[in-house]
This record gives structure tokens, sequence and C-alpha cells, in this order.
């Protein structure tokens, strides 16, 4: 199978560019190999060795250790288990949450700004892009202000006769507390008495704790700026005649959008929605600035589980590890949106309705 | 095809060459041996230089660390610089990795453990020559296995703050200070108003560990080898702080809207806060206005209790001049220099001999080192620290919660290091 490509490149005329190709790209391969994939790798040794962090990694001394402690992580039993399975919980739903309404809030801005009836535009994509280039240390600093149990926040809420939450000191899932109000105070035992990860069903359901809101609040606030650019430079590259097509065929404004535009951004949401997913995955600054995991470790995420695990409690292996399990949770989550994203091929059952133009969609 | 083969044969390469580094590093000469000296001599190149790390807590430490090492240079003639760490834990881990790492730095007590079992120090606690000096308590909270690892630099006692404008509003004295458990109940609730709360204490173990103490109990023993957490002394601890969180008579720092005790007590929150000496700096910048004054905290079913912290002067085992560090710590615990740092940034000295003079140039703070006597420790024993922080969490929600539950889900964390 290989042999005509090396025929075909050895007979080719240019073929003495493919090794000016490679001088031409040397250096950043190896700037990357230095400092990108040799610490990966070495990070991927430590996890399964015993390191203690004296030393090299690679002496002597150090020995592997299997998969030991991957498995203390996924089925120890002990409170490093509980940990992990806290912080995979609670980073679970900040992206549930997150991704979602930071995409759809980026794209009605993106939308609205690129109007071109609306009125100092440039102003209005200035102000929603300005949190994005703040520093995120910054913005949770002003975060922690806000949010304080006397903070503008509550004083606010207090306004409209609102008794406002102690925001990033209340480790109550926002879930229970909605079903407190319906008298649910604890849940059946089919969901209390077993458990994943060594906390219960009925904790996994507690939903993001008040602080945890507080989080993604912030997050949505921060990264929309950033996708609403890439949704307005999409914007931008669509051809007016498709939508005049539209309007031709009598499609109302909102079938418009839902119907001609949108597929159109599919690769853009694509982006957004992959980068989303990959930032929402790995929050640490806002925790280790704000919080530092607390109240009651219901802001604990993977990342900060991972620098807390290996720098403060020096089980370098364990924290290591739990950065690959991470690493493994975001190829998946991404693959899988990839393939839900992608353009299926018409089933044959749909391609009926086509009859005059058999081909579109399929050869794509 | 074809793009996919080319992609392979460049993922296999950058394989190939990763792991032939990886393989370098392995079995290189550079940074792959750990050279221990085993002979139990101290290292003494005296061509190098010392460096010091520290976590200060602001300007006035710093400057008083600097100027206390800068004299020790110019009388042994041995090169020191004192370096300010930002994140200490991260740093510390750094140079350990490498094997460069700072000869003489801070240490927790709740880092000691780790860096103990991995050989990071140097074990030089019985090589001091003011051994005997240093209350016996912070030297258990500085053995690990056995060995004395490092002199404690100084300490701190919790014990109960009182504002003495709102005391004596409230209409007590000077006899009414509280000296039981059923005492500060009372005074709590006379001091609780519609704006102010009688007690105020940050929501974790480092302050309720105190009603522990005064109910006779603790996490571990003394020396850290056996877990008793689950006590009925600590249960009855915890339960009486439940009490006076759900009779409105304390509150956490956080739910009445204050970063910590003393900022709740500083801003007139709350009429008593329990903290440690540190308190008495916060007070004089923040909040000058305040008159507040110190007592001894009241005293449980057990006696007289408190919790005290420390953190020790660390040497590293791969220092190249540990013979100067030595003389360098035993300097910086002497009388003298610890009670400069008193005076410039407020710690207690670590040793016996400097109690008096302690005593006698700051009287109102004499409860702070009468509290040395009955005081107990924190854990020490390796991965305590995120035992205690789990445990923090659950006493978030302590006045709901069960004291019994709480404290046994902490045994059984704790039994599971020991193992």
């Amino acid at each position: 199978m290989s042999t005509p490509v090396r025929t075909s490149r050895r007979s080719s005329i240019r073929g003495g560019e493919t090794a000016s190709g490679w001088l031409f790209t040397a250096p950043m391969i190896v700037l990357l190999g230095l400092f990108l994939v040799v610490p990966v790798l070495m990070a991927l040794w430590v996890s399964f060795s015993d390191w203690n962090g004296r030393g090299s990694p690679f002496a002597g001394t150090v020995s592997f250790v299997g998969g030991a402690n991957y498995a203390a992580l996924l089925g120890g039993g002990g409170l490093a288990e509980q940990d992990f399975g806290t912080a995979l919980r609670n980073n679970a739903w900040y992206v549930l949450l997150v991704v979602p309404i930071q995409t759809m809030l980026s794209l009605f801005l993106a939308v609205l700004v690129n109007r071109q009836i609306l009125r100092g535009r440039g102003l209005f994509r200035t102000a929603f892009y300005f949190p994005s280039v703040t520093s995120s240390v910054a913005i949770t600093v002003l975060w922690l202000f806000l949010f304080s149990s006397s903070g503008a926040v509550n004083k606010l809420l207090a306004f409209i006769g609102i008794n406002g939450p102690n925001w990033f000191n209340d480790p109550s899932g926002v879930l229970h507390n909605i079903l407190g109000v319906f008298g649910i105070e604890s849940g059946p035992a089919a969901l209390t008495g077993n458990s994943f990860l060594g906390i219960s069903f009925w904790e996994w359901l507690a939903g993001p704790s008040v602080a945890m809101s507080a989080f993604i609040l912030m997050a949505v606030f921060t990264t929309s700026g950033t996708f609403m650019l890439l949704f307005i430079a999409a914007l931008q590259n669509l051809s007016g005649d498709v939508v005049e097509a539209a309007v031709m065929d009598g499609a109302s404004g909102w079938q418009r959008f839902w119907q001609v535009t949108l597929p159109q951004l599919r690769p853009t949401l694509f982006t957004v929605l992959t980068l989303g997913l990959i930032g929402a995955w790995q929050v640490f600054d806002q925790i280790y600035t704000g919080t530092q995991g607390g109240p009651g470790k219901t802001t604990l995420t993977p990342a900060y589980l991972s620098y807390q695990t290996a720098f403060t409690n020096q089980a370098w292996g364990q924290g290591a590890a739990i950065a690959f399990i991470l690493f493994v949770i975001i190829v998946c989550f991404t693959l899988f949106q990839r393939w839900l994203l992608a353009e299926h091929a018409v089933s044959a059952r749909r391609m009926r309705l086509y009859v005059q133009a058999p081909t579109s969609g399929g050869t794509k | 095809m074809q793009r996919r083969n080319s992609r392979w044969l460049i993922g296999a390469g950058l394989l190939a060459v990763g792991s032939l580094t990886l393989t370098a590093c392995g079995s290189g000469s550079g940074f792959g041996d750990t050279a221990t000296n085993t002979d139990g001599k101290l290292t003494s190149d005296s061509s190098q230089g010392l460096n010091i790390l520290i976590g200060s807590s602001g300007d006035a430490e710093t400057a008083s660390v600097n100027a206390a090492v800068a004299a020790w240079s110019k009388t042994s003639g041995t090169d020191a610089k004192v370096s300010v760490a930002s994140d200490l834990n991260q740093q510390l881990a750094q140079g350990f990795a490498a094997q460069k790492p700072a000869d003489v730095f801070y240490l927790s007590t709740d880092a000691l453990a780790g860096y103990a079992s991995n050989g990071s120090l140097l074990a030089y606690g019985n090589d001091l020559k003011n051994r005997d000096d240093f209350y016996p308590s912070l030297v258990n909270s500085f053995t690990y296995e056995g060995d004395f690892y490092c002199a404690p630099k100084d300490f701190s006692t919790l014990q109960l703050l009182i504002n003495t404008d709102l005391w004596s509003q409230a209409g007590l004295t000077d006899a009414d200070i509280p000296t039981t458990w059923e005492e500060l109940a009372t005074v709590s609730k006379t001091l609780t108003t519609g704006s102010q709360v009688g007690l105020a204490i940050g929501g974790e173990y480092a302050r309720l560990g105190a009603f522990m103490a005064e109910a006779g109990g603790s996490l571990m023993n003394a020396d850290s080898t056996k877990a008793t957490a689950n006590s009925s002394e600590n249960v009855a601890g915890l339960q009486y702080a439940q009490t006076l969180l759900n009779d409105g008579v304390m509150s956490y720092a956080s739910d009445i809207g204050a970063g910590w005790g003393g900022e709740a007590f500083g801003k007139q929150l709350s009429a008593m806060t329990i903290e440690g000496n540190w308190i008495t700096g916060a007070m004089k910048n923040d909040f000058p206005d305040v008159n507040y004054t110190v007592a001894e905290l009241p005293a449980g079913p057990g006696g007289q209790g408190t919790l005290q912290f420390t953190n020790c002067w660390g040497i590293a085992a791969d220092s190249p001049n540990q013979a100067a560090a030595l003389d360098l710590v035993e300097q910086l615990t002497s009388k003298d220099a610890q009670l400069t740092f008193s005076e410039d940034f407020g710690p207690m000295p670590s040793i016996m001999s400097a109690a008096d003079e302690w005593k006698s140039a700051n009287p109102t703070l004499v409860p702070f080192l009468a509290g040395a006597d009955y005081a107990k420790g924190v854990p020490n024993v390796k991965g305590s620290a995120d035992v205690v922080s789990d445990l923090n969490a659950q006493l978030e929600s302590l006045n709901t919660g069960d004291p019994q539950a709480i404290l046994d889900s902490v045994q059984k964390n704790l039994e599971a290091l020991l193992k």
C-alpha cells in the first residue's frame, strides 16, 4: 500500500522541497518536542511510577508500579477516590452548564452586533469582548467582592426582596436546594445507598454548589466575548445570496436563522464547542486564586486536585494520573462531539424526498 | 491514505525521539543518581553560599529575617541570600526534584512527613546545641519516625480575644471572663445582639479543634502514631460547638461576611473570637480603634486545652554546606534572634529560656504563651493535610451535621494513612 507513495515521491519533480520543508519546520518540531512532547511523556511515566518528588523520576530508585496510581483514584475506596469523584462531579456540572450557555450567549451576541442597522456596533463589540482580555485572576478577585455575603449582588437581590445566598461559602447543591423547596430533603435509598467513585448517586445529582454557580456565571461572562468574536467572523463570511434565496422562498426570520444561517456556522460551532469544552474541563486559575476547592470541596476540580495532590500532598504519581484521566475525558468528549456535529450521509429514506437533487449532501 | 501514512510516520518518529531522550535522561549522569551521605557527617563545602527560602507574611518579616541572616553572614563569613517564595510548597518541590533545593527554608508541620519520607530533609534536630531548650510539644511536631528533623522556628497558640468596649457595654466585668464552657455560653449569649454575634470563629479544624482539646481529645496521639479522632471527648467538643452555633451565639466568620475570625472581630461583627497571636498584627494595621484583651480559652470537661501551630527551619539533605546551615539555624533560633523576630513581626519564641523576657515585653499577650503548657499539635503524618481538609469541608455544615459521623469518617481516613 505504501509502495506507490514512495515511488511517486521519489520520481516527483518536487522531491527536494520535502527536505527543505522539514528543514524549515525543524526548529518548531524540536521546540514542541522538547517543551511539550517530552514533558508529557515524562508525566505519563510518573503516573505509572512511585516517584516521590526527590531527584529525577528516571533515577534507579524509582520503580514502575503499574496502574496502582490509577487504581487508587478509580477504585481505591479511600480519600483519594472520594476526592477525585467529587472533583469530577463538580467539573461535570460546570461543563454541562458553562458550555451550552456560553455558546448560545456568544452566538446571540454575535447575531445582535452583526446587524447592519445597529448604532455604535464597535462600542458593543468592545464592551462584550472586554472581559475576555482581562486577566482571570483580576476577574476572580472582582467576583469574590461582588458575590461576598454583603456584596453588590446580594445588595441588588435584597433590593428586590430576595435574601441572597452566601455565595462563595455555600456548599449546598443547587438541585438539592430546588428539591428541598418541594420538601425532598434526602434521596431514595437506591440513590443514597449506591455510589460511584466514592460518592453516592444522590451526591452526584446535587448539581453545582452555590459557590460553583458563581464560577459558572463568571466563566460565561469572561468567555462569551471571545467566542462572540469567532461567530462574528463566521457570520461575516456567509454569502448574502443564500439568505436572499431563503427570503425569496418565503422563510421567516426565525426560519432563516435556524435552517439557513446556523447550518452554515457548523464548522465555527464545532470550534467554539471544542474550545469551550476543553477550557471548561481544565478550569484551574479561578479555583487557585478564589476558593482553593472550598466550600465543602464543592469547587474542587480535577485540574486543581492534580496540582494539590502533587505539590501539597507529595503524591506525584497520583497527581499525574489525575491529569491523564482528565486528558482521556477531554479527548472522548471532543470525539463524541465531532461525531455529533459531522455531516452524516443522508439516509435512503430521506433521500427520496430530494428526487430532484439526488447527490446533494452525500458527497461532501 | 497517503496523508494518514505520513502522519503515522511523524507520530512514530516523535515517539522514538521522545523515548530516546527519556532514556538519555534516565541513564545520564546529570540529574540521575541520588547521592545521599549516609555516614552521618554534615557536608561542609564552604565555597558554597547558603540560599534561604521563606514564606513571608509581609515586609516586616522579610526585612527582619534579612537582617538576622545578614548579621550571621557577616560574622561567619559565609554568603547567604534570602528569597521570599510566592508559593512555598511549589518552590520547595521544584528544588527537591532538581536536587538543587534551598539550603534552609520554612517548613510546615503537615509538609514535614512528605519530605522526610522521601529523604529530602536533613534530620539535624539532635545536633542542635540548644536542642533541650525547645518546648517538647514542638519537638514532637517535628519528629517523624523517631527522628527530630528540624528546629521549631516559632509558634502560636489559639486563645480567646474579647472586645473590651462591647464587653463593658453589655455590663460585663473582668470577673465575667469565662473559665468554663457554661460561662462561655452565657457570656456569648449576653454579647449577642441584633447587629453582632457573641463569638465568631473560622469554621475549620484549626479553630474548632480547640474545643476538642478542651474536652480532652485530639485527632491523633502526641507522636502521630495512632488515630484517636472519634473518641467521645472529640465528639463532646464538636457537640458543644454545634450547640453554640445552633443557639445563634456563635457564628462562622464566613457566615457573617468576614474572611476570618480576626476580620469579624475587627469589624465588630462579633464581640469575641478565637485566634492565634498573629491577630495582633492585623488589629494594629487594619483595626487600630478596636480595644481588646486576650484571655485563656475556658476549660472544658478535659481541663484547659488549645491548639498550637508552628513552622521549622528545614535543612535540605542535598545542601552542599549543611554545617553552615546548621550554624545559621542555631543563630536564628537563639534567644536574641527570636526576641527580635517577635518584636518585628509578632511570633512567639520556640525556646523556653526566652519565655520570661517575652512575657515582660508583651504583658497583654501572656495568655498565648501560657497556652504552651497545655496546647496540642496538629497531626503530622503523611497525607494528614488531605484528611484535615476533608474534615474542614464537613465542619462547614456542622450546624446540621452529626459530630459522631463526621469524626468516624476522619478516623477511617487517618487509619488508612497509618497502614
